[in-house]
């Protein structure tokens, strides 16, 4: 393999990478806050990108409008699913709102066929994103590039809202202990809306951006993403959000890398991440960045 | 409990007579309906038999172990694809594999339908056996996403193992043998072994370690070993169903298998209530013919003034918003965890003016 093949793997592998980390984010946060595999979360995904796609074609916005008005859309539905699906299961068995939570995503999967159609659609990518540039003998489109960096500058942002701001802290607190947290006053609630709404909107960015790479829309878009995002967040340490960032990597490289390097396992790559998740689980169930949790009797 | 006092109360108590009463009648309507219905219905009829055997399995896990798993579909395509490949006549397998050949050792084997649906069985709880072995230490949402990552792995193993399962192609022409004699008998042995295996001290083992598994374990029960049990048997009951699931549409192919399958059959436990036998043969046969009968919501419906355009997809987002529905406001499904009684069936006629009368009973 010649090095500036090598290259554009890397590039490749980095952009798979951080579209895996964004929506990782979401499952981790979620999970740190409710104990709750958010399984409609690829589906908020997929919402995101078929938004953005109505924008952009239905109301002809120019594409940074219709990428704003998707994720601001997206934020608030998935703010309302927590409400409706979610919120009065809050207290009951973890099984019955895991169950809730995979009916959320065959609804949303169901409504999206029934309202999108079942054809696929092709996402109109706009120009700036598709040019192909050149570095030397290197040739890489505009998105494989901006996707790595846009990553980076959010995940700034996320860490000092965590780490900095109040609404953070209140975060914080809730995933620590949701009673305690109560008891100093903390609404929630509204914790719990800010969560989710932060997540939808990663997830939607992350499925926009994802379109604009691979530029075909279907209604179960968000499946496979998920799935393997969920895995990416379980394999960095659940409820750590920098644990999801590093699995979301971790994933995405070594799925490119795979196929780049051991042609002949390509087809076995859906099943890659799978296996990976259960070696780590099994080596460290906590995953890598996660911390043990002494068992309350 | 109740029905046990009561069935030693005489010798013959009135709802023993009950009972036979009703499986009688049951055994009549089974001969009937492969007599009497059309091709359509009686398709419909043997898949309800199918789906309760698959429920009953995966309730055997969700329900009465407690152990949440998503892999169900990967046991059921275990136990289809080994069935369909020992029950194909040679010809039939080189008509198949066009693309690459099939594997030698594979091309002459034919054998009965009884043997082959045992074995489809017994290679299905091995592989339960051997995935459950290391992912029964994980817990709750770890071990629900475990099993469905090995779900998906047997799903991705079958589609790229093409000289073993022709791969992505699937296989056509399955010899039709669930028929309707078939398909019931094995859903009433299925029923019969759930009902004797919850009165045994291995059921109430697996009870025990649903319910509290470190008071289990301080009782002296091998916790690992009744969840290791209960996965492989499960598995077992899921290689069947598959293996008659197979033999009923004839064609299989790996995309049959997806989590989409597994989502079928837990709605289908969820709705009749997790950990109850007889909810899950219940809303089994309810699901299944809803499914079948709600098919017109697909299409253009009339509504006297204007015609509503056709629209795939419905069906679907009305059973998603059932199952929704049920989790919100009545998490405990059709039967809760309670079993069908007589006692039950007639305090719903005679305390109908009472209301909440059955109610009152929930701890």
């Amino acid at each position: 393999m010649t090095l500036s093949l090598l290259f554009q793997h890397i590039v490749n592998a980095l952009s798979l990478g951080s579209l895996y980390a964004l929506l990782a984010i979401g499952y981790t946060m979620v999970y740190g806050i409710l104990r709750l595999i958010n399984f409609a979360h690829g589906d908020i995904f997929m919402v995101g990108a078929y938004v953005a796609f109505y924008g952009i074609t239905l109301m002809s916005l120019p594409w940074w409008a219709a990428l704003l008005f998707s994720i601001v859309f997206t934020a608030f539905f998935g703010i309302v699913l927590e409400r409706v699906a979610y919120k009065p299961l809050r207290d009951s068995p973890r099984i019955s709102i895991m169950i809730s939570a995979i009916g959320a995503s065959f609804l949303l999967e169901s409504l999206a066929v029934l309202i999108f159609g079942g054809r696929p659609k092709g996402m109109p990518v706009p120009d700036v994103l598709s040019k192909v540039v050149y570095f030397g003998s290197v040739s890489m489109i505009t998105i494989s590039l901006i996707i790595p960096l846009f990553t980076f500058a959010l995940l700034i942002v996320l860490l000092w809202i965590v780490n900095k701001t109040k609404i953070g802290m209140a975060m914080r607190a809730v995933s620590t202990d949701i009673e305690a947290a109560r008891l100093m006053a903390v609404d929630v609630n509204k914790v719990v809306s800010v969560t989710f709404g932060i997540g939808s909107l990663l997830a939607a960015l992350g499925g926009i951006m994802w379109s604009f790479k691979y530029p075909q829309l279907n209604p179960l878009m968000g499946m496979m993403p998920g799935l393997k995002c969920f895995i990416a967040a379980v394999i960095g340490g659940i409820g750590n959000i920098a644990g999801a960032v590093l699995g979301g990597f971790l994933l995405g490289i070594i799925e490119i890398m795979m196929v780049a390097l051991l042609p002949t396992l390509s087809g076995y790559r859906d099943a890659f991440a799978f296996i990976l998740l259960i070696i780590v689980l099994l080596i460290k169930p906590t995953g890598l960045l996660g911390k043990r949790q002494a068992e309350k009797v | 409990m109740s029905k046990k006092s009561s069935i030693r109360g005489g010798p013959i108590s009135k709802n023993m007579l009950y009972t036979i009463i009703f499986l009688g009648a049951c055994i009549l309507f089974i001969f009937l309906a492969d007599r009497l219905f059309d091709a359509f219905s009686l398709r419909v009829f043997n898949l309800c038999a199918i789906y309760i055997v698959l429920a009953l399995s995966l309730n055997l896990l969700n329900g009465f172990t407690g152990l949440f798993s998503l892999g169900h579909a990967g046991f059921m395509a275990v136990g289809a694809y080994v069935s369909a490949l020992l029950t194909m006549p040679a010809p039939l397998k080189e008509m198949n594999y066009f693309l690459v050949p099939i594997v030698s050792w594979l091309h002459h084997v034919t054998i009965p339908f009884l043997p082959a649906l045992i074995i489809a069985g017994l290679v299905s709880a091995c592989v339960g056996f051997l995935i459950g072995a290391p992912v029964l230490r994980l817990r709750d949402d770890y071990l629900a996403i475990a099993t469905l990552g090995f779900g998906e792995i047997i799903r991705v193993i079958i589609t790229n193992a093409q000289s073993i399962t022709n791969g992505a192609q699937g296989l056509k022409g399955l010899p039709r043998f669930s028929t309707t004699f078939a398909v019931w008998t094995a859903a009433g042995l299925v029923v019969l072994f759930m009902v004797l295996l919850m009165r045994s001290s291995y059921g109430r083992a697996m009870k025990a370690v649903r319910d509290d598994e470190l008071a289990a374990e301080a009782m002296g029960i091998n916790v690992f070993r009744v969840k290791v049990t209960s996965f492989t048997v499960s598995s077992f009951l899921a290689g069947i169903g598959g293996a008659l699931l197979g033999h009923m549409i004839t064609t299989i192919d790996p995309k049959m298998f997806t989590f989409t399958l597994t989502y079928n059959i837990l709605l289908i436990v969820v709705l009749g209530g997790v950990g109850s036998i007889s909810g899950s043969v219940i809303s089994a046969i309810i699901v299944t013919v809803m499914m079948e009968a709600l098919r017109f919501l697909d299409e253009p419906i009339n509504l006297i003034f204007f015609k509503t355009p056709a629209m795939p997809g419905l069906r679907m987002v009305v059973f998603s918003i059932l199952l929704m529905v049920m989790i919100i406001y009545r998490q405990k499904g059709l039967m809760g965890n309670k079993e069908f009684s007589w006692e039950m069936f007639q305090n719903v006629f005679v305390k109908k003016s009472k209301k909440g009368g059955s109610h009152a009973r929930t701890p």
